[in-house]
């Protein structure tokens, strides 16, 4: 139970919580985004880090290795990984949107325009 | 025999459907393939929902390689009951969509949005059938954003940031869940859930399943936006496409809600973690604040999707309440609620639609004098109004009769005062909607709508009547609900 | 012409090689490390990298957006296809057993079209992405003219 037995576990936290601050604490939605990356990359590494073994090779059965590393946390990860990239192009091509409708991609002045819209009766559309 | 493969196909035939549906591109020939595809999937739904009650929990060996392998599905009755309701909404939504999108979403943008609701439908079947932990996630994170999309389909640029919102806690949601799994993993060797439910047995209450039930726990609860982690779901139900807001709205937040039982009962339920820790005292807490704080806010809003949404966050405080009971009879009255409240919501969801078609928004001074311009929509209105609060007669007092019933035979009387005080509160919200039909003049600049359409008027006048029906006679309902919950309450682990 | 004659050649010499690595990727992929997620990145990476240098009209001449948009539904097809034929071969979705005289070329039958599948909706995906958002301002002017 020392620090460096778990060396791979504190990372991850920490990780954990960078990417979640940052996603709270930026206005910006690009950065959110960029935040919201690292917050998943933090879960690749919690999976990832205990399949290595010391040694172990990737596990395609030869006669001169004993020891395989763990190939399940890899094939979820990849599957993890390709998930992450779809929510992230599509989170870009939702601010990309959101820059044309708005022009803007500062969430506080985002929220400041959603609120004049909701006081003015006759919203603007989406294209204008 | 092809009754075999049902549990594989039941995510199969929307998951292909998809695919076919950008080939055909055109409008009608992507809305037929939709239509055949969900009556298909719907079909396969009920055969396993009534399988699964005569022979209990269907197994089925994915690629043949037998679990703890290989992914195996698994689907018994509390699964194949939720996934029958999905696949209903999904059912009834397709020929309501054929009109409802017409104003809503632009012509050659219609393929994408039929191509959506297959992966969304697919995705959210898949998270009901599968027994692997991860799987979940993945099924989870496929309906998910199929739904961003198609919110973002909505016609107010607000419903870019509503998607782009809903992207950012969803996606923190399903990944604080694989946290979760991981963790699980790391204890138990094992992604199998079945077999996850037997070792947890063995590694007792550990600081890592510990940490896996709160990681669980969060992550769930952001996708059933539960109340204080519901912030995402007003501005998505609100300016998402009118179908969408009721395919989601009786959908997608259900389906979480059978996730978080599933992993309360199933997985931590065999262990002492749940009981020790006093997991249920959280959640009756935060149940109970769910019943009145978004019902108060849904008071004031000036926009009948948005009190509607509110009034969705308020009415899983009363699932999570019964969840939160930790006894079968808590957990009966959850899962009739989720029945119920799928039924009132959705038929809601789909009335609005047509009027928001007819009057060109949901905002009160649109809707004013509705009950004279609309008199069938405003009346269908009213009575899932009725149901949401819960009157005699309408599916909403039989589940919230259950539910005050579970809560006394647990001897917490007082839940019963809390139940009855935040229904008044639901009285408050669905009157503000007959003064507004009933009692105010219609705005003069706009002429006389006239009813929706009737392809969108049937699908939501039948939700409304099925709201009738299952208040009258709950018969099957409340049979089939206590299965459910003996299914998640006595068979931890089926296979062991 | 600018003066990017170096980008141009090179690019011409590179681009073969990156798409013959990526076949090898795939086909490798039952011994060694690879498979369809890996050679359907390098494969669209290598359109991509033309895109780059040449420009993205010259790239949506040799990949055209529609052929993009209906390989993403074929690979899904494909991989979903051998599912489907696994249960009319009597096996259960997904079952390569049945595929083949003995298990061991089913199995290589199986994975083979499953991995082509997803090489193509991988790679067609990652070019309708490039091309959804390298195109859009193009797009939109075009739309308005």
């Amino acid at each position: 139970m020392t620090l460096a037995s778990h060396f791979s576990y504190w990372v991850t936290v920490l990780l954990l919580m960078v990417g979640l601050f940052i996603v709270m604490a930026r206005e910006n939605l690009i950065k959110k985004l960029i935040g919201l990356g690292i917050f998943q990359t933090a879960v690749y590494l919690l999976y990832i880090a205990p399949g290595k073994l010391i040694g172990g090779v990737a596990p395609i059965v030869g006669g001169q290795f004993a020891v395989y590393s763990n190939p399940l946390p890899h094939v979820l990860i990849l599957t993890a990984i390709v998930v992450g990239v779809a929510t992230l192009a599509l989170g870009l091509a939702l601010v990309v949107r959101i820059k044309e409708a708005y022009g803007s991609i500062d969430e506080d002045e985002i929220l400041l325009m959603d609120a004049r819209d909701d006081t003015s009766p006759e919203p603007e559309a989406k294209d204008g | 025999m092809l009754t075999q493969h049902f549990p594989a196909l039941l995510v199969v035939v929307p998951l292909m459907a998809a695919p076919l549906i950008v080939f055909a591109r055109r409008s009608l020939a992507s809305w037929l393939i939709a239509l055949l595809a969900t009556a298909i999937t719907f079909g396969i739904a009920a055969s396993l929902l009534a399988q699964t009650l005569s022979e209990g929990t269907l197994v089925y060996a994915m690629g043949s390689w037998e679990a703890p392998l290989g992914i195996e599905y698994r689907i018994d009755a509390a699964g194949a009951f939720v996934a029958v309701i999905v696949a209903a909404m999904g059912l009834i939504v397709m020929p309501y969509s054929r009109v409802g999108i017409a104003a809503e979403v632009r012509s050659e943008e219609h393929y994408l949005y039929y191509a959506l609701m297959m992966l969304c439908l697919a995705g959210l079947l898949g998270i009901l059938v599968t027994g692997d932990a991860f799987n979940v996630f993945v099924f989870l994170e496929v309906s998910s954003l199929a739904t961003y999309v198609l919110i973002a389909m909505g016609r107010d640029r607000r419903a870019l940031v509503a998607a782009y919102q809903y992207l950012l806690m969803g996606t923190i949601g399903a990944t604080l869940y694989v946290v979760g799994v991981g963790l699980l993993y790391l204890e138990t060797g094992t992604l199998n859930l079945a077999d996850m439910a037997t070792r947890l047995v063995d590694v007792g209450d550990s600081r890592g399943v510990l940490a896996a039930l709160a990681f669980i726990t969060v992550g769930i609860s952001l996708k059933i936006a539960l109340f204080p982690l519901h912030l995402w779901l007003p501005n998505a139900y609100a300016y998402a496409p009118s179908p969408v807001s009721a395919f989601l709205a009786a959908t997608a937040t259900k389906v979480s809600i059978y996730v978080l039982m599933r992993y309360f009962f199933t997985i931590f339920g065999a262990t002492e973690v749940f009981d020790a820790r006093a997991t249920g005292a959280i959640l009756l807490g935060l149940s109970l604040a769910a019943m009145f704080i978004p019902a108060v806010v849904a008071i004031f809003q000036h926009d009948m999707k948005r009190l509607l949404a509110y009034s969705s966050v308020s009415q899983i405080g009363y699932i999570t309440l019964g969840i939160s009971l930790d006894s079968v009879e808590g957990l009966m009255a959850s899962a009739m609620h989720l029945f119920n409240h799928a039924l009132t919501k959705g038929g809601l969801f789909l009335v609005l639609g047509g009027v928001v078609l007819r009057c060109g928004g949901a905002g009160f001074d649109r809707l004013a004098g509705l009950g004279h311009t609309m008199p069938v929509a405003a009346f269908a209105m009213v009575v899932g109004g009725l149901s949401l609060i819960g009157v005699p007669g309408t599916a909403g007092f039989i589940s919230k009769w259950y539910l005050v019933s579970a809560a006394m035979h647990e001897g917490q009387w007082w839940l019963v005062g809390a139940v009855l005080a935040s229904s008044l509160l639901a009285v408050i919200y669905v009157w503000r909607f007959v003064e507004v039909a009933y009692f105010r003049a219609p705005p003069a600049d706009h002429p006389a709508p006239g009813e929706a359409p009737l392809s969108m008027q049937l699908p939501a006048l039948a939700m409304i009547a099925a709201c009738v029906y299952f208040g009258i006679d709950a018969t099957w309902s409340s049979e089939v609900s206590m299965r459910v919950a003996e299914v998640l309450m006595y068979n931890p682990g089926v296979g062991q | 012409m600018r003066l990017d004659i170096i980008l141009r050649v090179l690019a011409k010499l590179l681009i073969p090689f990156a798409l013959v690595f990526g076949l090898y990727v795939q086909f490798h992929g039952d011994y060694g490390p690879g498979g369809g997620f890996q050679a359907g990145v390098i494969v669209a990476a290598a359109v991509i990298f033309y895109a780059l240098i040449y420009g993205l009209p010259a790239a949506r001449r040799v990949v055209p957006t529609e052929m993009v948009q209906s390989l993403m539904a074929i690979g899904v097809l494909l991989y979903s296809g051998v599912g489907i034929a696994s249960i009319l071969l009597g096996g259960n979705y997904l079952d390569y057993f049945v595929l083949g005289a003995d298990p061991v070329s089913g199995q290589h039958r199986g994975i083979f079209w499953v991995e082509m599948g997803v090489l193509i909706t991988v790679a067609s995906v990652m070019l309708k992405i490039f091309y959804v958002f390298a195109g859009r301002r193009r797009d939109a002017e075009e739309a308005e003219e």
